[in-house]
């Protein structure tokens, strides 16, 4: 990017004019970082690449699917400045999304679908917008409808408490494109914690009115809960080959981070029990609730209108 | 609720200081219900595109600002003292940063 000067310069300019270079660089940024420069992206010895693709589109669908309820907020927030929050959030997990759907694609491309000869579709977006609900290995707490700000608060809260552990975990695993997502989502998903936990309690110690609709969220919300902590038998192969983790490893540690929320907020942790699957078979199954599949009709309506569309 | 909540939150001002800037500069304002929040909420709005490397944060009641009516008395009087600037020196080509 060309430099910036927002004002011609002049002998009686102050000496700190050169110093600072140009005082409109802040509203523009700088130094922006590719987080796979120089990562290695051959599959690690001795791991099964569809089980790799097949991890990655699990991880990569839950951010996915997330990042899309979350950018259903935009213009709709209570106001100006938890719009832009809620946007921020879904752009981080959008940004995860892609890289993990990327590398998913490259470890297994028979799981890509097939487009018209000549499509330019990258495979992160024919993964993103060309599958049916039952392609998507995303956990169901990500694809229910957003109610209110409340309930916008406790999905965030438990997901990216969630994630935040398994990221955490994951940014030592053997697949270098994995550790290094994984490394960049940390940070982000520390934001997301800190953000939805701050809210958690100001809605827990706020009016009554907000404390209601808080507790109704946590209740609605919580038989999607055990889920996030049961380990499906892709996650049991990538934690055995050290380049996944089994999600029940880290229901201890989550439990503990909700706990101190909880007991901040002075909220009594919920009792409902776990949402039933379809035969047992949930989320990562592909067993998804009615709301994915309308949430994708409205997602994937105009990629799939223009199979050989440019974007 | 029968009654609408009228309460605004509080108005801050922002100042974000960039990676390779000197000093913070404003860039504008925003609504928080206390400091902490309104940290957050500096972040989310103004250091989106990678802007800065620090915040703060003030509560705009906090500043006290000059008035337009007092700017000729203020300001007028140093528009004709051209002398107050060190321009009139002749600097010597060996020392740099001048």
């Amino acid at each position: 990017m060309a430099d910036i000067h927002t004002h011609e310069s002049d002998v009686h300019d102050s000496t700190y004019a050169g110093l600072l270079v140009n005082d409109a660089h802040w509203a523009f940024g700088t130094d922006f970082e590719d987080p796979l420069a120089g990562v290695d992206t051959t599959v690690p010895d001795g791991v099964d690449p569809a089980a790799l693709a097949a991890y990655c589109l699990m991880l990569g669908d839950d951010a996915l699917v997330l990042s899309q309820r979350l950018a259903e907020w935009c213009s709709r927030a209570p106001d100006l400045e938890e719009d832009i929050a809620l946007a921020n959030m879904s752009l981080d997990l959008l940004g995860q999304a892609r890289l993990l759907l990327a590398r998913a694609a490259a470890a297994d491309p028979d799981m890509v679908p097939e487009l018209p000869d000549g499509s330019p579709v990258p495979p992160e977006d024919r993964l993103a917008f060309f599958r049916d609900d039952r392609h998507f290995r995303n956990v169901r707490l990500a694809e229910v409808p957003n109610g209110d700000f409340a309930e916008a608060v406790v999905k965030v809260l438990l997901f990216s408490s969630w994630r935040l552990a398994l990221l955490e975990r994951l940014a030592a695993s053997r697949d270098a494109v994995l550790a290094a997502v994984a490394a960049k989502g940390v940070k982000e998903l520390a934001y997301h914690r800190d953000f939805a936990g701050r809210w958690f309690l100001t809605l827990a110690r706020g009016t009554e009115e907000s404390r209601r609709r808080l507790i109704a969220a946590l209740d609605g919300l919580w038989p999607l809960w055990p889920e996030l902590f049961e380990s499906h038998a892709v996650e049991q192969v990538v934690a055995e080959a050290g380049i996944g983790v089994d999600p029940a490893e880290v229901a201890a540690e989550v439990e503990v981070v909700l706990e101190q929320v909880f007991a901040a907020s002075q909220i009594d942790r919920p009792t409902r029990g776990a949402l039933a699957g379809v035969q047992g078979l949930k989320g990562r199954d592909g067993r998804h609730t009615e709301a994915l599949s309308r949430m994708l009709a409205e997602m994937q309506v105009v990629a799939r209108a223009h199979p050989r569309g440019q974007w | 609720m029968n009654e609408p909540m009228k309460a605004e939150w509080p108005l801050y001002e922002v100042f974000v200081r960039g990676k390779r800037g000197l000093n913070h500069v404003h860039v504008g304002s925003l609504h928080a219900a206390d400091d902490q929040m309104a940290l957050r909420h500096a972040r989310d709005v103004y250091t989106r595109r990678n802007e800065g490397v620090s915040l703060w944060v003030v509560r705009s009641v906090d500043i006290t600002a000059s008035s337009p009516d007092e700017k000729d008395p203020l300001f007028s009087p140093s528009g004709d003292k051209v002398y107050r600037h060190p321009t009139f020196y002749d600097i010597p080509d060996n020392v740099p940063h001048m």
